[in-house]
């Protein structure tokens, strides 16, 4: 399971980089939601991978999960969420003003 | 009351912020007086916040009675009140300015963000947990974006564009490195995870370092440090005067951090890892400098040569983090004080120039300005503060990075390249001044006076703070020096917050 979660951090950032160096603003929104997939699962991980764990700690449960990393994902989410309709907006903004989709507001001269 | 004062710098400026879109109906008037009043009254408690600090040296408010490490705590000493005390100061005069100047009336809610930007930075001033410092970066960065934004214009949208992105990314290595820490030392309160780090596992020690390094990289993308600080003279020098004025204070919060969180984790302490990162500032911090100065040099612009102006007192301020030293770091904030102000100032007086030649480049001649003598003799005085000439405050703050860099190795390449900065910075400024004020077009109508009289008085009343803090140097030293001393007594914090000391070192 440990290899699993690990590889799929490790495709979801390179995902999100390759995508956000390509420098037009539709692919850095996809790009950036990715990073921050990444960083969620990360996060979750970090309060280690078990199984068969209580969520919430009860007087009679013995053994439970973290319940930490769990908070702390749920305020990355919200936030993330918050982020990433902020970023659409401005892409559209940035869209209707200079007609293209590039950071720089140029086209690529080939 | 008193027992809540930690809380309520942040409680001010958000209940503010709520009221203001409440009675968003009451007009302009209405909402400029509760927002200057806002401020007003965060200064009030800042000062007897300031007073109590001074008296009891930490003071720690406990949200919801959860008692540290499982609780987020607030911590209010001498450093974070000096910290939220100059924030609300910058925000008077930008305020102030922006009431003048008409700006805030040009879009819709800039009040509103104003109030939570303060929300957002007194936050993080005061925060004694990790993740909330990040929960108020994301407030402080979300309330930025709008206001670099606001009544926003084509230029405007793309160094918004870059600036947001830029953060973003930042936004997601901090969360690494948060996670990183957590799933290692399993808390994120500040003075636990330096209790923590203190008697870490050998095995461990290398990942620890590199979350401490990633989060120097998120810091330093705040700070703008090289090779992080393209976005800065874009987005500065496009936004309208009082938000430039205001993010003045931002590239601090990142200096601020970066003595606040690796001060505390990676302190006397930390065994191996004990100050491992200011090698690292003290060299980017140089790096940036030379940046800056290029920057300023090649500056065809009065905006973003101000812009690049910050820049060059950011670099000076991490070079003096890198020294590392009891002096360096008092030296530290006593320029911090000064250079947050007077470059809150230099933006204001660089809108009033623009504004008032209707031309932003320093290319281009111009008719004599309509208010040329006070507006002349302020950019003077404020040129001779922020280059660190005597007798303003620049020259002290330096003086004092300057003498502490004598006890570290690197002293001949950090004292030549600041003093090299310093004269070059100082030749740019008077080609920019000559060019402004002496090689006018001679015609027979002069330039309109477009600007509001207050306008002119507030950057003349800012500009007071660099005599007053010569007038005064000898009490601000010492406050300074109290302030250092604290910063490196990490036992202190970690008693404070968790009642508990760290044995060895």
């Amino acid at each position: 399971m440990e290899i699993i979660i690990s590889f799929v951090i490790a495709v979801l950032c390179s995902g999100g980089i390759f995508l956000i160096l390509k420098a037009r603003t539709y692919p850095i929104v996809l790009g950036l939601t990715l990073l921050a997939y990444a960083v969620n699962l990360f996060l979750f991980a970090m309060g280690r991978l078990n199984i068969n764990m209580a969520a919430i700690l009860k007087s009679d449960v013995q053994s439970y999960a973290d319940p930490l990393p769990q908070a702390l994902v749920l305020t990355a989410i919200v936030i993330s969420f918050a982020m990433t309709a902020f970023v659409i907006v401005l892409s559209i903004k940035a869209q209707s003003e200079f007609n293209t989709d590039h950071v720089d507001a140029k086209e690529d001269t080939k | 009351m008193i027992n809540h004062i930690p809380i309520l710098p942040l409680l001010i400026p958000l209940i503010a912020g709520f009221l203001l879109l409440l009675f968003k109906d009451f007009g302009l008037k209405f909402q400029r007086i509760l927002s200057i009043s806002s401020i007003i009254v965060l200064f009030i408690v800042s000062l007897i916040a300031l007073s109590e600090a001074i008296d009891k040296q930490y003071i720690t408010y406990i949200l919801g009675n959860w008692e540290a490490p499982f609780g987020i705590i607030l911590v209010l000493d001498k450093l974070s009140i000096t910290m939220v005390l100059l924030t609300t100061v910058v925000a008077f005069f930008a305020l102030a300015y922006a009431i003048s100047e008409n700006i805030d009336s040009k879009g819709a809610n800039f009040q509103v963000l104003f109030q939570l930007q303060l929300f957002g930075l007194n936050g993080a001033f005061l925060t004694g947990d990790l993740f909330n410092l990040f929960v108020f970066f994301e407030i402080l960065l979300l309330a930025s974006y709008s206001l670099l934004l606001h009544f926003s214009n084509k230029e405007k949208t793309k160094a918004g564009l870059h600036y947001v992105i830029i953060n973003l990314v930042g936004s997601t290595l901090f969360l690494f490195a948060v996670g990183t820490l957590y799933g290692i030392l399993g808390t994120l309160n500040i003075a636990d995870l330096a209790l923590k780090i203190s008697t870490l596992d050998k095995e461990n020690l290398n990942i620890i370092a590199s979350a401490g390094l990633l989060l120097l990289v998120v810091f330093g993308l705040k700070a703008a440090m090289f090779p992080l600080y393209l976005w800065l003279p874009k987005a500065y020098s496009k936004t309208s005067a009082p938000v430039a004025a205001l993010f003045a204070i931002m590239t601090k919060v990142g200096i601020y951090a970066i003595i606040r969180v690796h001060g505390t984790l990676f302190g006397e302490y930390a065994g191996e890892l004990a100050y491992y990162h200011t090698t690292w500032v003290l060299v980017i911090g140089i790096i940036t400098l030379i940046m800056a100065t290029f920057g300023i040099m090649s500056s065809k612009e009065i905006k973003n040569m101000v812009a690049y102006l910050v820049l060059a007192s950011v670099s000076i301020l991490l070079i003096s983090v890198g020294i590392n030293s009891k002096d360096a770091i008092s030296g530290t904030i006593y320029y911090l004080i000064h250079s947050t102000l007077i470059s809150g100032g230099l933006f204001l007086l660089a809108d009033i120039i623009v504004n008032s030649r209707q031309s932003d480049l320093l290319t281009q001649q111009t008719p004599k300005l309509p208010n040329a003598r006070v507006v002349g003799i302020l950019f003077f005085g404020y040129a001779i503060a922020i280059a660190g000439l005597p007798p303003l405050s620049g020259f002290f703050g330096k003086i004092m990075i300057l003498y502490a860099s004598l006890d570290n190795q690197m002293y001949p390449i950090i004292i030549g390249t600041i003093l090299l900065a310093s004269l070059l910075i100082i030749i740019s400024l008077a080609k920019a001044g000559t060019t402004i004020f002496f090689n006018t077009l001679i015609t027979d109508e002069p330039l309109q006076n477009n600007i509001a009289k207050h306008s002119v008085k507030i950057v003349a009343v800012l500009l007071l703070i660099a005599p007053l803090m010569v007038i005064f140097a000898n009490p601000i030293t010492s406050f300074c020096n109290s302030i250092a001393t604290d910063i490196f007594n990490v036992n202190g914090y970690v008693n404070a917050v968790l009642h508990k000391q760290i044995i060895g070192g």
